[in-house]
């Protein structure tokens, strides 16, 4: 026998011993030219490009670096951060609502949340920010105090990004609930369970697992989302680079700089979201 | 027995059966499942209900514990109805708070388990005497242990439902029906979505419960496992009770035509 039918498997029982070789073809993987081909053109291109970002002058990495971390662009960071925790908690705080009131009994409740979900996503955030903007003008005065001073634009930069933010989150969280056997309600309400007991002890923990991918998504989109702030002249991370540039017109490197920013977080939470799927997948089969 | 609407006797007066079911409508939508159902169980009584498919077995057994609501007539248990309020002659829906209360008296065993996937087995079990009845977690723990020692999962505590085997599962939902210390309990075809080699295992932990003297009504398929163990046979067709009596009797000397022609079938 040759050294080189060795490493082959031998069919079971042993083939008559007059020429193995003869008995047992050898297999010969296909060459794959076009995907060799493919893969070095794609890496010549990622190279040229690399290339010409590290040679071109004009992105200023130098610039770049400088503003990295200076005070204004981290306090614009650290806004932007925050925003992103409020609307997220107010969002599904508000969201979870609306859900349980399209899954309601009550028709005058499903009624209103379905047209509160349908109002909100049918405008673009961009309006419905301008709007209450220009609350002023529609409500010159809330409560006997001039609108212009109770809603500043931070007030109203957390009241429109978190009302359009519910509308999504609702539709996230009723998906969820849907999500969970019907068994599951039965067999809490035959063992005597309350309804806020059920929700919380039994239905929400296994909602969460089809609630969280979306959600995971909405927390990343609503990061990137609240740049839109910049356009009522809340001090967020873009606009903290958008102060420098327009006094500079270093626009490109300071692009950069809030690029690099939402690049880290948003990679950041994307691991944190993996972790947190870990954790609703306690008794599933994937968690074994 | 004759399908009269007897009124529903008062509770607290002595020897009331466990349950009485008084001319039982209910249809969904168009479909007339129950067609006046009366039937009585009796304290430390085994009722096991048998026919085919879409008789009306199942929601019969889940209009006992207001799972559904019937359209007409009466259900009790212990002397009393599980969702209503009686006051003369009238029939008042109580508040959930109420029913909920009252299903903890009754125990209800389904066919696909609904077991909570997300709690260990020991979790299942402490759920509903903590929540529900107000226990402390301690003393649930000790009895959850030993309820789990007797459908033989001692050593299952800290497992997740889903790493058990299907009749493992079903024993574990029986255990966790038995918690509440029911004075009654409901067994909808606990075998029909097991393995054939896993029915013996969850019959011998409900013959176990037959023998210690606890009243159940099984809906079931398993028509030896009626025979060993029922006190009364109730066999259903098309939304009515067609014949009941004890199993020597339903089994093998049905007096209906319809009774004897599905019999002949299955047996």
């Amino acid at each position: 026998m040759s050294a080189q039918t060795d490493t082959l498997p031998q069919p079971l029982p042993a083939p008559p011993a007059e020429d193995a070789t003869a008995s047992t073809p050898r297999i010969v993987p296909l060459r794959r030219t076009g995907q060799w081909a493919a893969a070095v053109a794609v890496l010549a291109l990622l190279a040229a490009g690399l290339t010409s970002v590290v040679r071109n002058d004009a992105f200023q990495w130098d610039v770049v670096a400088d503003h990295l971390t200076t005070a204004s662009v981290l306090r614009g960071l650290g806004l932007t951060l925050w925003l992103t925790a409020l609307v997220m908690a107010l969002g599904f705080a508000l969201g979870t609502l609306l859900a349980m009131g399209r899954l309601s009994r009550n028709p005058v409740l499903r009624s209103v949340s379905w047209g509160y979900i349908w109002l909100f996503r049918s405008t673009p955030i961009l309006v419905q920010l301008l709007f209450w903007f220009n609350i002023g003008a529609l409500y010159p005065q809330i409560l006997g105090v001039d609108t212009v001073h109770l809603l500043g634009p931070m007030a109203v930069a957390v009241i429109g990004l978190t009302l359009h933010e519910a509308a999504y989150a609702a539709e996230v969280v009723r998906g969820g609930i849907l999500s969970v056997e019907r068994g599951q309600l039965e067999a809490a309400q035959s063992l005597g369970l309350g309804p806020w007991r059920r929700l919380r002890r039994i239905v929400l923990p296994q909602a969460m697992r089809a609630i969280v991918p979306p959600a995971g998504n909405m927390l990343i989109g609503t990061l990137k989302g609240t740049s839109i702030v910049s356009i009522i002249a809340v001090q967020d991370l873009l606009y903290s680079v958008q102060l420098v540039y327009h006094r500079t017109y270093q626009v490109i490197p300071l692009l950069l700089v809030a690029t690099l920013w939402y690049v880290a977080v948003t990679s950041l939470l994307s691991v944190g979201q993996y972790y947190v799927e870990r954790r609703y997948a306690r008794g599933t089969a994937e968690a074994r | 027995m004759p399908p009269t609407s007897a009124p529903p006797p008062a509770p607290g007066t002595a020897a009331h059966p466990m349950v009485e079911i008084r001319s039982v409508h209910k249809s969904f939508g168009s479909l007339h499942v129950l067609r006046g159902i009366d039937l009585t169980v009796r304290t430390g009584e085994v009722t096991v209900v048998l026919g085919p498919s879409g008789s009306g077995k199942s929601t019969l057994l889940r209009t006992i514990n207001h799972l559904e609501k019937v359209d007409r007539g009466w259900v009790g248990v212990d002397g009393t109805p599980v969702g209503y309020r009686r006051s003369g002659d009238k029939l008042y829906e109580l508040r959930e708070r109420e029913v909920l209360r009252r299903r903890t008296q009754i125990g209800f065993v389904f066919q696909n388990f609904n077991l909570f996937p997300h709690l260990t087995v020991l979790d299942n079990l402490v759920e509903a005497p903590t929540a529900a009845l107000g226990r402390p977690r301690k003393e649930a723990v000790a009895s959850a242990l030993a309820l789990l020692a007797r459908v033989g999962l001692a050593d299952k505590a800290q497992a997740y439902p889903k790493q058990l085997s299907g009749g493992q599962q079903q024993r574990v939902a029986i255990a966790r029906a038995l918690a509440l210390e029911p004075k009654l309990l409901l067994f909808d075809e606990p075998t029909s979505a097991l393995d054939p080699e896993l029915v013996g295992e969850v019959l011998d932990v409900i013959k176990d419960l037959a023998h210690q003297g606890t009243t159940m009504i099984i809906v079931t398929h398993e028509i030896g496992f009626a025979r060993e163990i029922a006190d009364t046979v109730v066999f259903m067709d098309e939304g009515r009770v067609v014949e009941q009596g004890p199993p020597a009797q339903v089994l093998d000397h049905p007096v209906q035509e319809r009774t004897r022609a599905f019999f002949s079938k299955v047996l």
